[in-house]
């Protein structure tokens, strides 16, 4: 049985990823996820008691290289894509209120 | 000039003089302009690709140039190329120029390739139609009321359309052998760990892969041994030194294939596709190689497992995008929190916005167990299942995809329809294995399809022989 998608599990959802949606939106992200449940559902007609997950895709461990200092790009570089910013820092909307 | 299909027909022309690469240059940009309406590039990097043309002129003429000098390659618009524009067809990414080359674009430009341009492609690559790009759908080379396929959409058309030589797509779940299945050419998805993911914007970083799209199965493998290979800035790749693939040869070697009946009988599989592949199979048998049924009981568990995983994945890999150190920022947000939350509601497309939801849902508290590290489990039995039919046999036989390339909007309305033409592709992805998908079938509609041939890990310089042996007997 498919977990049900309400309004409410969409709001909490939808603040995790940082998202918003308006009243249409919502109806319809409601929909597509319950559908969306109800096709991944599928995958609880296997049994996976004795499987364990599979996380790592490469048979490699521990990949390691020397942890040398080089500078790949400048601070100036690093601005640059920014929408704001000023001489040394992003900017942001101001987070601390005035006394 | 002639359509070139492979890079060792260029290099002829080139060193008797027929040629320049600056002409076959011009070529290509005169293609892209003639057919501008396709929207199948984003950006055309003319000047510096007639500059570089130059160089490789000079080069050729002393005798100093590289293996790939010649080969006139697009990139998916999700491949960074430093001092250029980057937007994995999202408006999120708006105003985005990479500080840095991506690994495979260092390992081109140092064997003489020229990069001509960025191709449209499904946002963040997702999609199997290119419908998903917020900079407008890509028309099929072939009939323009059709999708080239996605999410590579634009990297397979720009081959078809001789607007380059060959591609780079990215493959998560099939982006690059669907549209290249649609338009009628080569495509490769590699084993997880032989291409370098550096530089290139993730979607879900345990399933992408780099690869070529192409006319030709030599050049295939001749751009997978230049990008191949370890990495330093990317751990996740195999340590052994990239293999000389386009060194495979074929010895007309006896075959030991499997096909999987459930791909066969599945409904929705294009009857003439089906027949194409059974025409095959009787082929290869007469031809003395040995081709066995088996069942992959697993098959209509393939695509919820990758969109369980990859949605989880892509709400981790997307949550960089928060309007403040690159990209769209919302002139509507007041604080914080809404300069996330509306930069991000406003940068991105539906699709990805539906992808995100999913993937948070399934890692939040309460649902991980029950669906993400549900879908790891039934990830593992699918990787037992495929490794177990190749311990027995050396490749898997199976469509590309269930039928040709679709009309504008005919898949749009039910999302779940969409992902399931990834059926046949994503098993290759969910178990890290080899795949090809070689142009070998004309429909009766006149649109091209193809046929898949997946091969154990790491194995591809066998698959490249077997997909020429293929391609030879077309």
């Amino acid at each position: 049985m498919a977990q049900k998608i309400d309004e409410k599990l969409v709001d909490q959802v939808a603040h995790l990823a940082r998202l918003e949606f308006d009243n249409e939106q919502k109806n319809a992200i409601i929909n597509d996820m319950n559908n969306m449940l109800v096709f991944v559902d599928k995958l609880n007609e296997l049994n996976t008691d004795v499987i364990e997950p599979l996380v790592y895709m490469t048979d490699e461990t521990n990949v390691l290289r020397e942890d040398g200092v080089k500078q790949d790009i400048t601070q100036k570089e690093a601005l640059a894509n920014a929408p704001k910013k000023d001489s040394d820092y992003f900017k942001v909307p101001k987070v601390v209120e005035k006394k | 000039m002639i359509k070139y299909h492979s890079l060792a027909a260029i290099n002829a022309d080139l060193q008797s003089g027929k040629i320049t690469v600056t002409a076959l240059v011009n070529h290509y940009l005169k293609n892209i302009a003639d057919k501008k309406d396709y929207n199948i590039f984003l950006e055309v990097f003319a000047d510096d690709a007639l500059a570089q043309a130059k160089l490789i002129d000079e080069k050729i003429k002393n005798k100093t140039a590289g293996k790939l000098a010649g080969a006139v390659i697009a990139l998916k618009d999700n491949i960074s190329v430093k001092g250029k524009k980057l937007s994995a067809s999202s408006k999120i990414l708006e105003g985005y120029t990479s500080l840095y080359n991506a690994t495979v674009v260092e390992r081109l430009l140092a064997h003489d390739a020229i990069i001509i341009g960025r191709t449209n492609c499904d946002e963040f690559a997702m999609g199997s139609s290119n419908e998903n790009s917020a900079f407008g759908n890509v028309h099929h080379p072939l009939d323009e009321s059709r999708v080239p396929g996605g999410s590579s959409g634009g990297s397979a058309a720009a081959v078809a359309a001789d607007m380059c030589l060959a591609a780079l797509g990215t493959d998560t779940g099939g982006s690059i052998r669907q549209p290249a299945s649609f338009c009628g050419v080569v495509g490769l998805k590699p084993t997880y760990g032989t291409v370098s993911r550096y530089g290139i914007i993730a979607y879900a970083s345990s399933f992408d892969q780099v690869g070529p799209l192409t006319h030709s199965v030599a050049d295939a493998a001749l751009i997978l041994e230049t990008i191949a290979g370890p990495d330093e800035y990317d751990s996740t790749l195999s340590q052994k030194p990239a293999q000389k693939f386009s060194e495979y040869t074929n010895k007309n070697p006896k075959y030991k294939i499997a096909y999987l009946r459930d791909c066969l009988e599945k409904d929705g599989l294009d009857a003439e596709i089906k027949n194409k592949m059974l025409a095959t199979i009787e082929q290869l048998k007469a031809d003395g190689h040995e081709l066995t049924a088996v069942d992959f009981p697993f098959l209509d568990y393939l695509v919820p497992a990758y969109y369980v995983l990859t949605t989880a994945e892509a709400s981790s890999n997307l949550s960089r995008y928060d309007g403040i150190r690159y990209g769209y920022r919302s002139k509507n947000a007041t604080d914080l929190e809404s300069t996330y939350k509306k930069s991000r509601s406003e940068g991105f497309g539906t699709e990805v916005k539906r992808r995100i939801m999913l993937g948070t849902f399934v890692l939040s508290a309460g649902y991980y167990d029950a669906y993400y590290a549900k879908g790891q489990k039934v990830r593992r039995l699918l990787q037992n299942k495929t490794l177990e039919i190749l311990n027995q046999h050396q490749f898997i036989l199976l469509p590309t995809t269930p039928g040709t390339a679709f009309k504008f909007g005919e898949n749009s309305a039910d999302p779940i329809k969409m992902y399931l033409e990834d059926i046949f592709t994503v098993q290759s992805n969910l178990t890290g294995i080899p795949a090809i998908s070689l142009p070998l079938g004309t429909h009766s509609n006149g649109l091209p399809y193809g046929i898949q041939v997946m091969a154990n890990k790491f194995d591809e310089k066998n698959l490249f022989a077997f997909a020429d042996y293929l391609m030879q007997k077309k």
